[in-house]
């Protein structure tokens, strides 16, 4: 992969496993997330726009944990990863498990996501994983529409009214918090990077901050200075919110197991 | 418009290359992007097309309905203005 170390082990299945449960968990569960606003917009087209994000995301969880479950090798299916895994199972980000708030708060946290995925699925596009190579070009397309979506809208609310400002920069405030999450490389970003399967995440981190600047300086917004201390998600360690999502998310298939139609 | 309504832009959607764009309907947007976005979202989602064009409602000139006699109906007997008037000749396929 342009700009990875050179190739220099292959990884484990469990390895490999994680790394695309981190992928698609976060895509799910900012699916389930967007999906919450469905019928509650502010505006008709609001509310097409974002259940067609909720569905664009869902798409990239259904293919990244059917995946998932043929490197797992435990005859798992998608379905089954998605409403049968409990809390400390997930490695979806911790950003992605924040409440929608108000629409502002849900812009912001969008579009920090919609930058990550687009520098994210830009590069592994070109991963040596054959299977995440073609997930992550197809999705990227998807992302690029996503970040024009929720960057004209940031510049919308961070240069429209003073209410508009004050909210989205508290949202930013807040939501910055969640962010070092996705570019602190552990064992699992490092050993999938120096096999080439996954992009190197400091490379991924300046692509971020240079884009999120930009377009934040645009909207009249602050770019603060990211708090350490939130729970890593990817790690498993979540905040009190994910156990809400899958509650919701989850209960049809607890309550009637098998149930479909 | 109200001041609790974004503008009215109309949509027109080119179904595939080559085609001309046809009037689909209509979105609310506060600018010009936000409508090209909305027409996307809410027209194109099964496929519908490969290009998009927005126009603020407030930019159509329509012609008043209640001149549609004046307007329309001198055409209603002027039936030599159709091309069905002339001979052709046999060679001539596919006309």
């Amino acid at each position: 992969m342009t700009g990875a170390p050179p190739v220099s082990a292959s990884v484990s299945d469990a390895v490999r496993l994680d790394y695309v449960l981190r992928l698609g968990d976060t895509s799910l569960i900012l699916a389930q997330r967007l999906g919450e606003w469905v019928g509650h917009a502010p505006a008709l087209e609001e509310d097409l726009g974002l259940g067609n994000l909720a569905l664009d995301f869902l798409g990239q969880a259904r293919l990244l944990l059917s995946l998932a479950g043929r490197i797992e090798g435990r005859d798992r299916s998608e379905d089954d990863l998605a409403f049968l895994r409990d809390g400390g199972e997930f490695r979806n980000f911790t950003l992605v498990e924040q409440p929608n708030g108000d629409f502002g708060q849900t812009i912001v946290r969008q579009f920090f996501i919609d930058a990550y995925q687009v520098a994210l699925f830009g590069a592994l596009s070109a991963s040596r994983d054959a299977d995440l190579a073609a997930i992550a070009a197809k999705a990227l397309k998807e992302a690029q529409y996503h970040h024009r979506f929720s960057s004209h809208w940031l510049l919308r609310l961070g240069d429209g009214t003073e209410e508009s400002h004050r909210r989205t920069q508290a949202a930013v405030d807040w939501l910055m918090r969640f962010t070092p999450e996705l570019f602190e490389a552990d064992d699992i970003d490092r050993q999938t990077c120096a096999a080439g399967i996954s992009p190197d995440l400091a490379a991924l981190s300046a692509a971020w901050h240079q884009d999120v600047a930009r377009i934040l300086k645009e909207a009249t917004l602050s770019m603060p200075k990211a708090e350490r201390g939130a729970p890593v998600g990817k790690r498993g360690d979540h905040s009190e919110y994910l156990g809400y999502v899958l509650a919701e998310m989850q209960f049809m298939q607890r309550a009637y197991p098998g149930a479909s139609w | 418009m109200s001041a609790t309504q974004w503008p009215l832009y109309e949509v027109f959607i080119r179904s595939k290359g080559g085609l001309d764009h046809k009037h689909v309907g209509s979105v609310h947007a506060t600018d010009a992007n936000m409508a090209i976005e909305h027409a996307r979202d809410v027209y194109t989602r099964r496929m519908e097309g490969v290009s998009i064009w927005v126009v603020p409602s407030a930019s159509i000139v329509a012609s008043d309905p209640q001149e549609a006699g004046s307007l329309f109906e001198p055409a209603r007997d002027k039936v030599y203005r159709h091309p069905t008037f002339y001979e052709i000749p046999e060679e001539v396929k596919n006309l």
